[in-house]
């Protein structure tokens, strides 16, 4: 940029209307909802950028909800197309509850992670897109050629193609681009989107609270020369009319939210080894736990960290656990001890793909089963499943007070996509009853026994080290009232009988939430978890066609609340929407006979015996509301 | 520590504990000639003659013959799963250091299936007893070879005999950074397994004691060589340490004048395959304990966490007035 053009937009709206002119001098075109993508090679900064774009918008009030676009390694070779590195950023007028189908607006630092995008199908045809052109001018020809012939190609199939000199402005500022020009495109992204200019800088100074100030001012000038430029060179401005904020709202990612919810739910101990994608909540957790006079505490191993949770919460201090799917493997033993001896415990599994090491990046709902059976013998737990980022919050508040008046294990199904999606929600007022009470040392009455199930609820008050006269010794071994070991056969199905019996009790507490549409109609999908915000989506899209389709979604899956059956039977149809496998019936080989079903399909199956289908995928990907709507239509087609 | 009036006042009418108030309404069932049942003796009288509340006072276990022990304990017990003793050992007193905390565990529990907690459990020295009921086999499963049993010993497992040489958990714990307190005791020596007992307690940090154990069911007669000949049994002694009775300093002769601080000497002691060292090879109460060094400043209190909770949302906050302002 010269300062010739720089005088040339002096009088930035001088005459306004002409397409091809300078965003500045032209009038915002006024969407309702955009979802944009910022990807670059691992370390170029693209998911900072998304994320800050992300935190301006909400600040802004428009609705948003993030997604990271993360490879499986920390360094992926650059300029790869498995590569891609980024952050997927959809805003709206309204509420955002999940992300989208297609992106609208691509930055991308190269080809070959646009390419990446372009491939996976994640970018809408016709979508503008903004790459960095400086290689074009690269010393290897391979990567020039590579360069012009994808450019060629986008432009050939009707892609709006930007070719930007992203480095070639940042080097006017700093002497390496690679760091810096994630905040030049956010600048860029502020003016296409018109976001106030203030609050662009206070949010670069909040990314760089920590750093010197030489580093944040270098960062505001790289993030104002990104605006000019785009102002200057751009024809694209768009302007998303954002409500104005009624209430205090926070802006957070599930495993903030997660980690939030551990202080706020009176936790005192968390026990923890590192697993993707559930970490992040650890790490949030280990920087503001000590303040509040609680310690995370990293074991040596997953069985470990289980058992030291199961430990502290056995001498009275309440305790979670956070992992992901390998590691709620390892934990099945340990979690049968709290279950046998009745030890309350907080489980937050952040699902990721599976089996095995699977896709440790990427979302999948795999884990149900594995939570709600993974343990040998009859092992009675509450699982539930958070399906925003505010419920990820709320949800370890409920899950503690459960597990401690129930005295059960109780397991929190996150996953990857609400790991780092972020999204704003109302502000929460601490309320003191979310905390535990103290520890109970008072002394223990003559004739109580460790284990005196209540015949109506199979609750026992449970002795807690430190109580005069409850000495007993708790066992994994079958027990009787006095938690002395016993064998017999009717001592045996007394425990079991008690331990099952209190998930009856809360499911007696359980209420379903209302359905997302009308109370009959022709299908009804039922969902779990994260998958929430796109099937009634989903739902509101047909319904706005008038299809009679309608959603439930359930937090608890066991135990459930009772009606779900009312309400399918309601319905011509009934179709489970999951994130994980099912086998498709155009497989040559799958029969009704033979054909895996999604988990939760299963489930309502078995139980309510209903005829339950299930559609779902295991891309590694959120589910998308155009690909739920899809599924739905090709559904109803069945309808007679 | 300074006693509060209250507290000198409540010792006083307290009726002092006796051997049997340590003594559970359950009969120990280990066989006849365990070597367990003189271990839960020394733990009983240590209890007695420090006046710990029962209350106060929490036996964790694994799993294993050794492993019944809380069961035997009037006192909080905790008999976990295998090899686990030690992480639900540490949870206990990571925010509970009014609790003694006692930890039972076998040479299978502790050097096989939990032998990954054991290094851990060295290295962060936590303030507890751990005592390694080491019979050197499998009794609960019936005769399997351990990580202990010696090469050439015939169980299930090895009919053909033990092919490995066994490993040391005397050389182990002491190559384990953090390490404070390491002794090793046999069962048929009651007077210094209590000596020992007794030492460990009162060290502040992670006591390992190796107790030598006799197993009359599957290793019968395995131990008789080093308890038939006391020459064979190495006493070590110091200011510091073991400080033997005349009557037991007139069988066991050979003895040693060993710094509990002297490393190179206790690895050469532990590591001695024709004589059992007993006493404490290694001593050193300046090593930190993981439950002091995350103990927290300050107790947790509704408004400690209000106000942490209000720091956090203000840095993600969005507030209506901000929006009003920047939609201008």
């Amino acid at each position: 940029m010269t300062s010739d053009s720089m005088e040339a937009v002096a009088d930035p709206r001088a005459d306004e209307g002409d397409a091809g002119r300078p965003a500045r001098s032209r009038p915002a075109e006024v969407l309702q909802e955009h979802i944009v993508e910022i990807v670059s090679d691992s370390g170029e900064g693209a998911q900072r950028c998304g994320q800050s774009l992300a935190a301006i918008a909400a600040r802004s009030g428009m609705g948003i909800w993030t997604v990271e676009i993360i490879p499986a390694e920390i360094q992926p070779p650059p300029r790869s197309v498995a590569g891609a590195s980024g952050n997927r950023v959809r805003m709206a007028a309204g509420p955002v509850t999940n992300i989208g189908d297609q992106a609208d607006l691509v930055v991308a630092f190269n080809e070959q992670v646009l390419l990446g995008r372009l491939n996976a199908g994640e970018i809408k045809p016709g979508a503008t897109i903004l790459i960095e052109s400086g290689w074009q001018e690269d010393m290897h020809p391979g990567i020039v050629a590579s360069y012009l012939k994808v450019c060629a190609d986008v432009r050939a199939k009707g892609y709006k193609l930007y070719e930007v000199p992203m480095g070639k402005e940042c080097l006017k500022f700093i002497p390496d681009p690679r760091k810096g020009k994630n905040m030049f495109a956010l600048g860029m992204l502020c003016a296409i989107y018109s976001l106030d200019e203030e609050a662009a800088r206070a949010q670069v100074r909040y990314i760089f609270a920590k750093k010197d100030q030489r580093i944040i001012n270098a960062n505001i000038e790289l993030l104002d020369a990104g605006r000019a430029w785009a102002e200057e060179n751009l024809d694209i401005a768009y302007r998303i009319p954002a409500p104005p904020v009624t209430e205090p709202q926070v802006v957070m990612n599930g495993n903030a939210a997660l980690a939030l919810g551990t202080v706020a739910s009176g936790m005192e101990v968390c026990a923890m080894y590192p697993i993707t994608p559930a970490t992040s909540a650890s790490h949030y957790l280990s920087a503001i736990f000590e303040k509040v006079g609680c310690v995370v505490h990293q074991a040596e191993d997953e069985i470990s960290a289980c058992c030291f949770a199961i430990g502290a919460s056995y001498a009275g201090k309440c305790a979670v656990t956070i992992t992901s799917g390998p590691g709620l493997s390892l934990k099945q033993e340990a979690l049968g001890l709290a279950v046998m001896s009745e030890i309350p415990l907080v489980v937050i599994d952040v699902q990721r793909g599976g089996p095995s090491t699977g896709l440790p990046t990427k979302v999948e709902q795999g884990d149900l089963m594995a939570a709600m059976f993974g343990t040998h013998g009859d092992a009675p737990k509450v699982v539930m499943a958070v399906s925003s980022i505010e419920d990820c919050f709320h949800s370890v508040i409920t899950a503690r007070k459960i597990a401690e008046t129930f005295n059960m294990v109780v397991v929190i199904l996150s996953d990857a996509a609400l790991a780092t999606a972020q999204q704003p929600f109302r502000r929460p007022e601490f309320r003191a009853d979310w905390l535990a009470p103290p520890v109970n040392q008072s002394a223990v009455p003559e004739d109580a026994h460790p284990y005196d199930w209540d015949e109506r609820t199979g609750i026992a008050t449970r002795f807690i080290p430190g109580q005069p006269n409850g000495m007993h010794c708790l066992t994994g071994l079958a027990h009787d009232r006095d938690s002395h070991v016993a064998y017999d056969p009717a001592t045996n199905e007394e425990g079991l009988l008690n331990r099952s019996r209190k998930l009856a009790a809360l499911q007696t507490t359980l209420r379903l939430e209302p359905v997302h549409g009308d109370e009959e109609g022709d299908l009804l999908l039922i969902g779990w978890g994260s998958s929430r915000g796109a099937i009634q989506e989903a739902v509101d899209r047909l319904r706005a066609k008038g299809h009679k389709v309608s959603s439930l979604h359930l937090k608890f899956l066991q135990p459930m609340a009772s009606g779900i059956d009312t309400v399918m039977k309601r319905f011509k149809k009934v179709m489970t929407i999951e994130n994980n496998w099912n086998d498709p019936l155009s497989d040559p080989l799958v029969t009704p006979d033979n054909r895996r079903l999604s988990h939760l399909a299963m489930l309502l199956r078995s139980r309510w015996l209903v005829d339950v289908d299930c559609w779902g995928n295991s891309r590694g990907q959120p589910l998308k509301p155009g690909e739920i709507t899809a599924a739905a239509l090709a559904k109803l087609g069945e309808v007679k | 520590m300074t006693a509060t009036m209250t507290q000198c006042l409540t010792q006083l009418v307290q009726t002092d504990y006796g051997m049997t108030d340590y003594q559970s309404e359950i009969e120990p069932r280990w066989c006849t000639g365990c070597g367990d049942n003189a271990i839960l003796t020394a733990m009983q009288r240590l209890c007695r003659d420090e006046q710990l509340p029962p209350e106060k006072t929490v036996s964790v276990s694994g799993i294993g013959c050794a492993s019944r022990l809380p069961h035997y304990m009037n006192a909080y017990g905790f008999h976990g799963i295998h090899g686990r003793a030690l992480p639900i050992a540490e949870g206990i007193k990571i925010r509970r250091p009014d609790l003694s905390v006692f930890v039972t565990t076998g040479d299978g529990d502790n050097c096989s299936i939990g032998a990954a907690h054991w290094l851990h459990a060295v290295r962060y020295n936590m303030n507890m007893v751990v005592m390694l009921h080491d019979n050197q086999v499998y009794g609960l499963t019936k005769k399997q070879a351990s990580p202990t049993s010696p090469k050439g010993l015939t169980t299930n497992t090895t009919p053909f005999g033990a092919a490995l040489n066994p490993l040391n958990p005397l050389t182990v714990t002491l190559g384990i950074s953090n390490v404070s307190f390491v002794a090793q005791v046999v069962d048929w020596i009651p007077e210094l397994l209590y000596e020992v007992l007794h030492m460990a307690y009162k060290h502040k940090g992670f006591s390992f004691i190796r107790i030598l154990q006799r197993c009359p069911n599957f290793m019968d007669h395995h131990f008789d060589n080093w308890m038939q000949d006391p020459a064979r049994t190495r006493i070590l002694t110091h200011s510091d340490g073991l400080r033997l009775k005349p009557e037991l300093s007139r069988v066991y002769k050979k003895q040693e004048t060993h710094d509990p601080l002297d490393m190179p000497r206790a690895l050469a002691l532990a590591a001695l395959t024709d004589e059992v060292p007993v006493g404490i090879l290694y001593k050193n109460p300046e090593v930190p304990c993981y439950d002091e060094l995350r103990a927290g400043e300050r107790p947790s209190t509704p408004s400690l966490v209000e106000t942490v909770l209000n720091e956090e949302f203000d840095k993600v906050g969005i507030w209506p007035a901000e929006t009003a302002e920047a939609g201008r």
